[in-house]
Parts: C-alpha cells; structure tokens; sequence
C-alpha cells in the first residue's frame, strides 16, 4: 500500500492517521502541503522519524521546491520526482489518499 | 467486433470482475460535502455488484451518531441512508475504536449496527483491498 498525504500536519491530522495506519510493506509519500512534514524543526519530525524506522517516507521535489523547503529536508526522507513518484504508484498493490 | 460479441464480452467482464472496495470517512458530517458526497459513491459502487466495506475513523465518527436533526440548518438529513446501506448489501461498517473513545462516544450512540476495531485492524482491512477511497 502506497499512503498519499497531501495537507499541512499544521491543519489537519491527515499524516497522523495515516502513520497510525500502516500495514507492512506499505511506504508513506508526501505531496502538495504535506512536505513541509519533511522538513527538519516542524512539528511533525518526530513522527516522521519513527516512521522511517519501518517504512520509506517520500517527499515530492517539485512541491519542496515550489515552497523552499528543498534545504531543509529531514534525513531518511527520500526525494522524488513526478516520474519517481509514478514509479511508487506502479510498484505497490494499492494505493491511499488521506485527504 | 460485431455488436453481439461486444454485449457478451462486457457481460462476461462484468460478472467476472468483483473488486474489494473500502470508502475510507474520516470527516465530520455537515462542514464539508465530503461526508455526503462519500455516501453517494459507495450507493454507486453497490450497484455495480462491489464487494463493498465502509470504514469510519477520526472525525468521520460522527456521521453514524444516532439523532441527527437538520431542519433548522434547512439541509438535508442524510444520516437514514446508512441504515439503508444494508438493503445495497453494503453490511461491513467498520468504526474504529480508537476515534470513538477519543470522542466520548459509544458503539451504543450510532445509528446502525457496526463492527467497531481496533488501529492495527483497520490498518490490516485497509491492506486487504483492492480499492481504497478515502473521502
């Protein structure tokens, strides 16, 4: 299962259901307003590391880039581009929207 | 392809192709469109001979609370289509217990019959489908 999560955690607690919900083998991707989940200092962090401690997190480069936030990417985060994200689209079963 | 092979192959297509589909509801029932707009779709599916489940998790809870009265608002009341679900063979509504307990609701409070899990379940029925659609 491929998670997408595309909102701020700042306004909607989208990333923190979606965390609470993953099965194995399932991978987290973040798109639009949810990169600045990515990014090192947000409120989020901590989540986010604990996630990669059992599945790859995605952050999508053009929406990091589109908001600055290309610097300040949390390490273990990997970057991906549309053709990469895609790809992560193809490789899994199924796929999630948590909107 | 005469129009007699085409009828037939898209007859057989639609016999043989029964897909899991799970409607993910995790909003609240009148701030947003999404709650109704979630309902309709699932009302769809179900007529497309699905093997349908719902599930309810966060704020998408309180769609099922028995009681809801939206005269006032002068909107429509869309809560009795959940107890009509059954009638679409729509029967597996999973509502996790985790949201109701942060709510202060009880299984007693909802308006249909539910199957209430636990994170971990949901997570794993999330898992098992071949289609999931979150609203």
């Amino acid at each position: 299962m491929l998670h997408i999560v595309n909102k701020s955690p700042y306004e909607r607690n989208s990333l923190a259901s979606c965390l609470a919900h993953t099965a194995a083998g399932a991978a987290v991707i973040l798109i639009e307003d949810a990169v600045y989940a990515a990014t090192r200092g947000n409120s989020a962090e901590a989540a986010i590391r604990k996630a990669l401690e059992s599945l790859p997190v995605y952050a999508l480069a053009p929406d990091l880039e589109a908001r600055g936030m290309q610097g300040s990417v949390i390490d273990g985060v990997k970057v991906v581009d549309f053709g990469g994200f895609v790809d992560l689209v193809a490789e899994h079963r199924t796929s999630q929207s948590w909107l | 392809m005469t129009q007699a092979a085409d009828t037939a192959e898209h007859g057989q297509d639609a016999q043989s192709v029964v897909k899991k589909f799970m409607f993910v509801n995790r909003k609240a029932p009148y701030g947003t469109i999404y709650a109704l707009e979630g309902l309709e779709v699932v009302l769809i599916s179900a007529a497309f001979d699905q093997d349908v489940s719902l599930a309810f998790l966060d704020d998408g809870v309180y769609q099922l609370v028995k009681g809801q009265q939206t005269k006032a608002l002068e909107v429509k009341n869309f809560s009795p289509t959940y107890r009509a679900l059954e009638g679409y063979d729509v029967e597996k509504l999973y509502v996790e217990r985790e949201s109701l307990e942060a709510r202060g609701l009880r299984e007693d409070q909802l308006l249909v019959p539910v199957q209430v899990v636990g994170a971990a379940e949901m997570a794993a029925l999330m898992d098992s489908q071949d289609v999931v659609i979150g609203f």
